[in-house]
């Protein structure tokens, strides 16, 4: 399993989800903290490709042996692409939580958006309230 | 308001050893401390240790010890002798399961009763309820902390001999003298250590000086649902008789017990739906309470560690009990097939 870090480059959503905006697109994932609150991952549900993901809503499902959590969109958008290596191996995620376990590519709805999301010292400050 | 947790004697171990803690059945629990699929692949590959001390245990004693317990108790207690144990039910008149337990012979007018933590009560009271003059029934659950070692490894990290299942002798490790309980929940061989519970730290700390590695009960729910082992709760319960959940094996329908009339019945009319096992065909994981689409209920699922998949129970009209049916789980609002295997899911490799 990976150690804790939480990248500076990425945006956070309170629900332990992260974005990483490339111009009009952005790719997802879960923190750090989220892997590790669940456990090893073995499965992951992920969304349609062209499925409309709406901010604070939910777009797909990861499980681990004991819980099932939903994923939550820190932006909204239409799906671009889904890591279908992640599908495979959903243990990737704990592995590499903000490399190759990434979980679907966006194309960006609403720039303004992102201004709401935290950054990496703001999301820190937030784990360490929980 | 808010229910006080009641905490294990190893409590503080579990806390220092990093575990993390959750709610279970009233108590404060170790779920992991590793992660849960690491800690299955030990008890399946070498040796682990579970914390079980929030099991209630029961005292049953007197002359009509053993009259009370046959009229309370599903299984033939004739079929065993001092130093024996037995796999039972505790039923109600409906044939229903008010607690599966494991009853020990510990002599012949003394029985020693391990149930379910969230029974403990409901069990106490049931038979206390139906004490007759001549049996006595204590709850002496406070005064033990209990221990599973389980795995291919367990006695010979622990040092102890082989012995048959469901057998108990006094016994010690590292020097705390314990009932050495040759029974377990994981499917793999091992013990049950029941130690006075102000040495039950000692004893701890003494089992896992030899290499057995702390599991929580993440583990112990996957590793008995891998074996098909029924879950007190979850696949059984007052609701669900025994016939239906295929424990008619612990049933001894030739002698009288509570509700043996109703289990007759359903055995030669035949159960309308059984418990079965099953596997996923595609992707998903079943859980607790998902719909069988072809008519029936998950009642225990997780993803299995040791065949990576997802496995669960669950009641299904009697039509499609054989193994080889298939079924489609509903979850969450998708559709995934899986298919009834012979029980139990995970056979060890000769």
């Amino acid at each position: 399993m990976a150690a804790e870090s939480y990248p500076e480059d990425l945006r956070y959503h309170p629900e332990h989800d992260w974005a990483r905006i490339e111009g009009d697109t952005a790719v997802l994932g879960i923190t750090w903290y989220g892997q590790d609150a669940l456990g090893e991952l073995v499965h992951y549900e992920p969304p349609d490709v062209g499925a409309t993901l709406s901010k604070d809503g939910a777009y797909g499902e990861v499980e681990s042996v004991k819980a099932v959590s939903d994923l939550i969109a820190p932006l909204s958008g239409e799906v671009l692409e889904v890591n279908d290596k992640v599908v495979e191996a959903p243990e990737t995620v704990n592995d590499d939580p903000y490399g190759e376990g990434w979980l679907v590519k966006i194309r960006v709805a609403d720039q303004a958006e992102t201004d709401a999301l935290m950054d990496a010292e703001t999301y820190k400050s937030h784990l360490s309230t929980l | 308001m808010q229910e006080t947790l009641r905490r294990t004697p190893l409590h503080d171990r579990h806390v220092a050893l990093g575990a993390r803690m959750v709610p279970f059945a009233g108590w404060e629990m170790p779920v992991q401390y590793e992660g849960v699929i690491p800690e299955h692949r030990a008890v399946r590959r070498d040796a682990g240790a579970f914390d079980v001390s929030h099991m209630g245990e029961l005292e049953v004693e007197g002359p009509r010890a053993t009259e009370l317990l046959q009229s309370a108790l599903s299984n033939d207690l004739g079929q065993i002798e001092p130093g024996q144990a037995q796999y039972t039910l505790l039923t109600n008149e409906q044939g229903g399961i008010v607690d599966d337990l494991i009853v020990y012979r510990l002599d012949p007018f003394r029985y020693l009763l391990i149930v379910n933590a969230s029974n403990r009560e409901a069990a106490y009271e049931w038979l206390k309820d139906r004490e007759l003059r001549g049996s006595d029934v204590r709850d002496v659950s406070d005064e033990y902390g209990l221990i599973a070692v389980q795995g291919p490894r367990a006695l010979e990290r622990l040092g102890l001999d082989p012995a048959p299942a469901f057998t108990f002798a006094e016994g010690a490790v590292g020097g705390v003298t314990c009932m050495v309980n040759r029974t377990g929940y994981t499917g793999e061989q091992g013990v049950e250590l029941m130690a006075m519970a102000d040495e039950a730290g000692e004893l701890w700390d003494a089992v896992l000086e030899r290499g057995v590695a702390p599991c929580g009960l993440g583990a112990r729910d996957s590793l008995r649902l891998e074996v098909c082992y029924p879950l007190h709760g979850n696949d059984i319960g007052p609701d669900t008789d025994a016939i239906s959940a295929g424990l008619g094996w612990a049933c001894a329908l030739d002698k009288d017990f509570t509700g043996v009339e109703e289990l007759r019945r359903i055995k030669d009319e035949g159960p309308e739906r059984r418990l079965v096992a099953f596997v996923m065909e595609e992707r998903a994981v079943p859980r607790q309470g998902m719909p069988i689409v072809e008519g029936g209920e998950v009642t225990s699922g997780t993803h299995s560690p040791m065949l990576d998949v997802g496995i669960g129970l669950g009641y299904v009209l009697a039509g499609l009990a054989q193994p080889g049916s298939e079924l489609t789980i509903d979850v969450r609002g998708r559709h995934r097939r899986a298919r009834t295997v012979e029980k139990p899911i995970y056979k060890r490799e000769e």
